[in-house]
This record gives structure tokens, sequence and C-alpha cells, in this order.
């Protein structure tokens, strides 16, 4: 054993980068489809049609009763035998978007259900539509509330980025794998790799604390 | 002798039931420009339901509603049933005051105030911030126009709440037990303002348990029982001396717990 640290960061470095931004660019996708799924899904399931509300109820029921893993599975190799090849990082955050989805439209709804129904009322009154208000009373109050659950889901949504690796998207951990079994240092490489979500995570988290400052301070 | 001035606000045989019970059993109500109109009642009586179908808060099952422009027949004949769009124009012309307030907490008492005028009414901001600073300082609160609702009292919460309704320029407001939520050494400075409405003309319709305020502002009084109108007329006239035995009743059991408040309009 006769090798530098230093000279590892040199040499691996780069392609670490390089992962870390294709993770970081994976989780922000994911978040954004994440958000739309759940958003259609919590305003899906106060539907007055029922088979509107059905839809929303199936999919999350589907979703958080089977394993994300399976569902990356399905779109990924599932889906070319329908006629609809997707390329892996367009799968993977499909897969793990609508994944993430059922969670985000869990959250909204719980969010929903703790404004007080004088404010969609007293919006009503002046004459907003339904639409409006939503979008300028509803909303704005739902999202302070649900931001620190929301931030959770969206570190789990960057964690399970690492599944990704079983569908030769070049992330993290399958970077990782590569080089161990060039190098046969797993204990080395795994360790960097979880470093590295460490910091994106503590990132994360840093920025949610923040906008909920930001927030704390308006109210 | 002068002609009898054409009704502000006019309403033939609402209904309105809620499953089996029938809340509101056919009530008609002609309110002229000006009139300030009291409804009394025991709680259950149907008079807040009555109030929130005049804005179609409450959708009623029959009658019709007149009111400027607007002629709408709830029971769907004649093709008169209102489409969502003329509901919300309805209620662009009718302020509605809550008992519980109901100011936006994520927006400061300026933004809940302007919100509605330039978002429904199109008024330029500039013009809204400056009409909304008149009527906070109007209402007494214009160095809290940056505050949070959440840093108010509730008279004051309940004082911009009026304001936010003011600012659509409406041409009737409705009150809902808008002081039935209040600490009692808050209630005179939100009946106070809402006297000085009424002093200026503004038509209005309330919902009231202060028989005081009702006595010494109102042009007319209703009382409300199992969804009819059982009795109305000029306060002096339905408070002081009732025909019916259960208004009576009511104003007996009611007076007991009257905490006064003397506001002279």
């Amino acid at each position: 054993m006769n090798h530098s640290y230093f000279n590892d960061v040199v040499v691996y470095g780069p392609g670490f980068m390089a992962a870390s931004w294709l993770v970081l660019w994976l989780t922000i996708s994911t978040i954004i489809v994440s958000w739309i799924c759940g958003l259609a899904a919590a305003l899906a399931q106060r539907s007055d049609w029922i088979a509107v509300r059905g839809v929303a109820e199936f999919y999350i029921w589907f979703i958080r009763g089977t394993p994300a893993l399976i569902q990356i599975f399905i779109i990924y190799f599932g889906l070319p035998q329908l006629g609809l090849r997707l390329s892996p990082f367009s799968a993977g955050v499909f897969a793990l978007g609508i994944n993430s989805g059922a969670y985000v439209a869990e959250i909204i709804r719980a969010g929903l259900s703790a404004i007080h129904k004088g404010q969609m009322e007293s919006s009503f009154a002046l004459g907003f539509s339904r639409a409006q208000t939503m979008r300028t009373i509803i909303l704005p109050q739902v999202l302070r509330i649900i931001l620190p659950a929301i931030t959770n889901e969206a570190i789990s949504a960057l964690k399970n980025t690492s599944l990704l690796s079983t569908i030769t998207v070049v992330e993290l951990t399958l970077y990782a794998q590569t080089l161990i079994s060039a190098t046969f240092r797993p204990f080395d490489f795994y360790i960097a790799v979880a470093l590295i979500y460490l910091a994106l995570t503590t990132m994360l988290t840093q920025l949610a604390n923040w906008l909920e400052r930001h927030y704390a301070r308006m109210s | 002798m002068s002609p009898a001035p054409a009704p502000l606000l006019r309403l033939n045989g609402i209904r309105k039931s809620f499953g089996t019970l029938e809340v509101l059993k056919g009530i008609s109500l002609d309110v002229v420009q000006g009139e300030v109109v009291s409804i009394i009642g025991a709680s259950g009586s149907g008079k807040s339901t009555f109030l929130r179908t005049i804005n179609a808060m409450e959708i009623p099952q029959q009658g019709t509603i007149d009111f400027g422009n607007f002629s709408f027949d709830w029971s769907g004949s004649a093709g008169r049933r209102p489409s969502a769009q003329q509901l919300q124009q309805l209620r662009t012309e009718i302020g509605m005051v809550f008992q519980s307030f109901n100011l936006w907490p994520h927006m400061t008492v300026l933004q809940n105030v302007i919100h509605a005028p330039v978002m429904l009414r199109g008024v330029k901001k500039p013009k809204a911030i400056s009409d909304a600073e008149t009527l906070l300082d109007r209402i007494g609160l214009l160095e809290k126009r940056d505050a949070y609702p959440a840093k108010l009292s509730g008279g004051q919460q309940q004082r911009v709440a009026i304001a936010r309704a003011l600012a659509m320029k409406p041409k009737l407001m409705l009150f809902d037990e808008v002081t039935s939520a209040l600490d009692p050494e808050l209630v005179h400075e939100v009946l106070t303002l809402m006297a000085s409405l009424a002093a200026e003309g503004m038509t209005m319709l309330l919902v009231t348990h202060e028989i005081a305020f009702a006595r010494d502002v109102s042009d007319r009084v209703l009382f409300f029982d199992q969804g009819v109108i059982a009795e109305q007329g000029h306060p002096d006239q339905v408070l002081r001396d009732p025909e019916s035995p259960r208004l009576r009743q009511f104003l007996h059991r009611i007076l007991h717990n009257d905490t006064r408040h003397e506001v002279s309009p």
C-alpha cells in the first residue's frame, strides 16, 4: 500500500465532480417532476369528479406500495417492450419524479387540510375564482407549512438517485463501482461517495433552513 | 308623496335545504339603497345561511335575486341560473365580513387590502396603494400597513377585514356576526366603524347579537325563527314592543347577557 490520497484527488477528482453534477441535475429534474405530479395528484384528490379522484388515489396507492427500484425497471426496461424507449437519464428522472410525486401529494394534501376554510371563503366572497384562490391565497400558505416535510422528500429524492446506477446512469455510485472494479479499493471509494452525498444533502438542508427563516420573518 | 325608491336588492322565495333539513323556507326581502337591516334570531334560525345566500356563498335551491344588473333564478328556470363567472362578478359588488376575520396571514395589511382591486378590478398598483392608505387611515390603522395580521389584535384584524371588503367599493355590505369572536373590550371599535359606515349611507345587512347596536343603527330589524322572517319592522317597534311570544322570549334571553354597547351613529 503505497499511495497518497492527494494523488487520488488529482486523478479521480474530476470524475467525481462530473458525477456529482449529474446527481445534482438528476435531483433538480426529479424534484420538478415530483412537484408537478404531487400538486396535480393533491388537487385531483379534491376534485368534484369521482374518476379524477380515483386516478389520484390509485397513483398514490400504487407508488407507495411498490419498491422504487421496480418502478425504475418498469420504466427503463419495461416500457421499450411497449415501444417507448427512454434514455437512462430521462427514464431515471421520470421514474424517481413519479415516485417522489406520490409522497409530495400526501405532503401537500396534509398542508391543504391545515388551512382554515375561512381563508378560501374570504377569497371567494371578494370574487376570486377557485384557481385564483388556490394560486394566490392557499398554495403560498401551504408552501410555508410543508417546507420541512418537502425538504425531507427532496433529500430522499437526492439519495434515491443512487438507484439509477442499475440502469447505467453514470452517477456517483456507478462511477465509484467502475473505479472499484479497476482498483479493488471498495472502502475508499464508497466512503468518498458517502461523503459527497453528505455534502449535497447538507447543502439542501441549509437552503431549506434559510427559506424557513426567511418565511418566519414574514409572519 | 314621494315614490318609493326601487330596491337595490330584491330577494324572492329563497329556499335552502341541507339534506332533509329545510333551513330557509321561502324568504323574500327588499332592501333599498342606504338601508341598514339587522337580522336577529336564535342560532339555527337560518339567519347566517340567509345572509350567505345573498352573495351565493350558499347556493339556494329556489328563489330569485335581483341586485343591480344581476337577475338570477336559483331554480334554473328560463336560463337565469348564474354561471361561475357571474357569481364571481356578483361577489365583487357585495362586500362580506366574517366572524373569524379571515385575513390572509401571508400578506401584510396593505397587501390584504389591495389584492382584490389589483387582481379583480385591474386597478394599477400605485393607485390601489393610495386608495388602501386612505381606507387604512380612515379605520385608524395606517401605521399598521406593513404589519402581518398575526401582529394585530382581533379588533384591528376585523377592521382591516372591513377595509379589505370596502376596497372593492361594494354597493352592499354583509356582516356575519362580526363581533362574536372578539374579546368584549374590542367589540366597540368594530361597531363604531360599522356605525360610521351606516351614517355615510352604506347599504348594510348584518346578522348580529348586539341588540343595542341593532336598535341604534338599523332602519329595520328582521327576526328569524325556524327559517322564516317571523317579525320585522322599525327597531323601536320590533325590539321594544315585540308582537310574537318567541321574539319576546328571545329578547329576554339575549338582553340578560347583552354587554350594551352604546354607539351613536
